[in-house]
């Protein structure tokens, strides 16, 4: 019988479910939409503001410069790794490396050449995009986990790379980075958004919020056009896909170029904020953390990518306080999460369904005699 | 001829999963490929479809060679396939997996959905169900349902009585028999063998990678060697037939049983 299909159904209580806040949102009208994009955007813009901070970062810790150093960097970096993972379903371990390319460009770029940050910016989504067609034309015509060592390969080749070039300093790493050039002196309640200086981390809390926003925007057009009709079917079945028409190595490859993108553009902040980079600082680790990030937030849904980033970045910093056991309680927490709520915080819909029939298409394969059989296994259950 | 397959090799690695398979269908026929496990009949549909590459030999549709065309195109060039285990979208709605099946079409689709919908009334009851939660008989009418919205000139069925029931099988054969007639070529891959001949026009017997006879379906009806190899029995229809189709018998000996026991399908 359907024993998986039982043990789904009835799941631990099947935790809070968001059936209604998206069915309200499913039939909302343009307005009202509008309006929740805007309360999102102002409450975006008042983050940093000490009243959140003091709970957020309590003990002593810099609130927007955790906010900008650690989750604004971490929502754009799993709003690019949720297009390779989440839509396309292609699990990429070495997804630091993106990172890593678009930090070392305006390394490269801005201290040898003495390029602008805006022209580096530019060179480095093209460099990353590039960097992530050629990862994948090799390699993505391997499946599920093949796929993820070549790539988990892959992060580790660049970071390595890094390390042994002279030409960027090796483990030494680059110095002198330069900040953005200030775009203008105006302030407005004590801040002055567009001036990019060493003391104040909100200006590019500011500059990483433009480029979330322009990130979403970008995905989200994607994911509702044929684009992300083609990665919704090579997630859920490639083969399928491939007989409905779907050119799958291509769209593969797309996902790669685009998720690389977002990723480097990720890099360039970060180096152009530090005005440091190491090798070290592209560690395995980082790869992983986007990932359980993704997962842990709801592969495939935008909200719930946002929320993991947020919960995988902050949680570790707000508790601090409990020094070498916070990572340990951590990955016990992602544990408990994964057994409890497989499908992640904020799951999309039809992730759901997915997860709900295991393997996709072939999961239901087997004996299996018509009628949905529910109603049989729920009187087992009982 | 309207899909002629030539000569074809396929391996797998270095093993060889077809070695020279030679079919061909002409406009408007079913034929079928019949055979044991691991005769090779799935390998032969992927490859038609291109999710196979062949190491030599030609495949040739519609008048060009297709050998080495992409299998996303070849769905455009007019082949369509409902694959094994049936290769549904399962997060996917009913209705967007019948979408998904016209996806490389730009044009209008309405006229095919309904055609779909009118085909498998099923189906048009459950449109907004997800694929993954219906029931093996409603996802096969869905696989093959989205294989048609595609339009294509032939379809090509891996085994589409797979772990059903015997009423549905019984179902989905006259509804193969029905799109044929609408006039869509069918070639119909099959352990099922004895349903299979009933509508086929004619037939191939796959064993190991090879084509051991073709004939017209219902001569291979009355094939005594092919009624004791794949229909069950045979030789002697009246007596009952031996309990000895254990797991080390010779496939074709296991493969015989389960035919004859009214194809209720195998699990794999």
């Amino acid at each position: 019988m359907n024993l998986t299909k039982n043990g789904n159904g009835g799941r631990f209580g099947s935790g809070p479910s968001l059936d209604p806040l998206r069915h309200w949102w499913a039939g909302a009208p343009g307005w009202q939409r509008w309006i929740v994009y805007t309360l999102l955007i102002v409450g975006a813009v008042f983050l940093p503001s000490e009243s959140i901070g003091s709970f957020m970062a309590p003990s002593g810790a810099n609130w927007p410069s955790m906010l900008s150093d650690q989750i604004a960097i971490y929502v754009l970096l799993a709003l690019g790794l949720n297009v390779v993972v989440g839509m396309a379903g292609l699990l990429d371990l070495g997804y630091v490396a993106f990172y890593a390319v678009g930090g070392y460009t305006i390394a490269i770029f801005a201290v040898r050449y003495h390029w602008s940050f805006w022209e580096t910016l530019v060179l480095a989504i093209l460099f990353s995009a590039l960097a992530g067609v050629i990862l994948g034309a090799p390699t993505l015509r391997l499946r599920g986990d093949y796929l993820a060592i070549v790539t988990l390969g892959f992060g580790e080749i660049v970071k390595r790379t890094a390390n042994n070039s002279s030409f960027v300093n090796g483990p030494r790493g680059v110095q002198g980075i330069p900040h953005p050039p200030t775009l203008s002196e105006f302030e407005i309640l004590g801040v002055q958004p567009l001036k990019y200086g060493l003391l104040d981390s909100r200006p590019y809390y500011y500059l990483l919020l433009v480029f979330i926003i322009l990130a979403i925007v970008f995905v989200r057009r994607l994911d509702a056009s044929r684009v992300g009709r083609a990665w919704a079917s090579i997630r859920e079945d490639e083969d399928a896909a491939e007989l409905m028409g779907v050119p799958t190595f291509r769209f593969k490859l797309a996902a790669f170029a685009i998720g690389a993108a977002i990723g480097g553009s990720g890099g360039v902040v970060f180096a152009a904020k530090q005005t440091s980079i190491l090798p070290a600082n592209f560690d395995f680790l980082v790869s992983a953390l986007i990932l359980a990030a993704v997962v842990l937030g709801g592969s495939g849904n935008i909200p719930g990518a946002i929320l993991g980033a947020f919960v995988v970045a902050w949680l570790p910093e707000r508790f601090r306080f409990l020094d070498d056991y916070r990572m340990l309680i951590f990955g016990g927490a992602l544990v408990v999460m994964m057994i409890f709520r497989p499908e992640g915080l904020w799951p999309s819909r039809r992730r759901k369904a997915e997860l709900a029939e295991g393997t996709g298409g072939m999961g239901s394969m087997g004996a299996e005699v018509a009628g949905p059989g529910q109603s049989e296994a729920a009187e087992v259950g009982k | 001829m309207l899909l002629e397959i030539e000569d074809i090799h396929v391996h797998y690695g270095k093993i060889a999963a077809l070695k020279g398979i030679t079919v061909s269908v002409d406009q408007g026929e079913i034929v079928t490929l019949i055979g044991a496990n691991g005769a090779g009949k799935t390998t032969t549909l992927k490859t038609i479809s291109g999710l196979r590459n062949l190491t030599s030999g030609a495949i040739r549709f519609d008048g060009r060679d297709i050998s080495r065309m992409p299998g996303h195109r070849r769905v455009s060039a007019g082949i369509g396939q409902a694959p094994e285990g049936r290769g549904i979208f399962p997060g996917m709605t009913v209705e967007e997996n019948l979408l998904m099946g016209a996806y490389a079409r730009r044009d209008d689709v309405s006229k095919e959905l309904a055609e779909a919908y009118e085909l498998f009334p099923r189906l048009a009851e459950r449109r907004s169900q997800t694929g993954g939660t219906m029931s093996g008989g409603e996802q096969q009418m869905l696989a093959i349902g989205r294989a048609l919205m595609a339009k294509p000139k032939v379809l090509l069925l891996d085994e589409p009585s797979m772990g059903l029931a015997p009423m549905l099988v019984q179902q989905i054969f006259s509804i193969i028999e029905e799109i044929n007639r609408r006039g869509t070529t069918v070639l119909l891959v099959e352990q099922n063998a004895q349903q299979a001949l009933q509508i086929a026009n004619r037939a191939y017997v796959l064993e190991t990678g090879r084509v051991v006879k073709s004939a017209p379906a219902g001569e291979l009806l009355d094939d005594p060697q092919v009624r004791a190899a794949y229909l069950g029995g045979g030789a002697a229809p009246d007596a009952e037939p031996e309990p000895k189709a254990e797991p080390e018998a010779e496939p074709e000996a296991g493969d015989g049983g389960q035919a004859g026991g009214g194809g209720e399908g195998t699990s794999r």
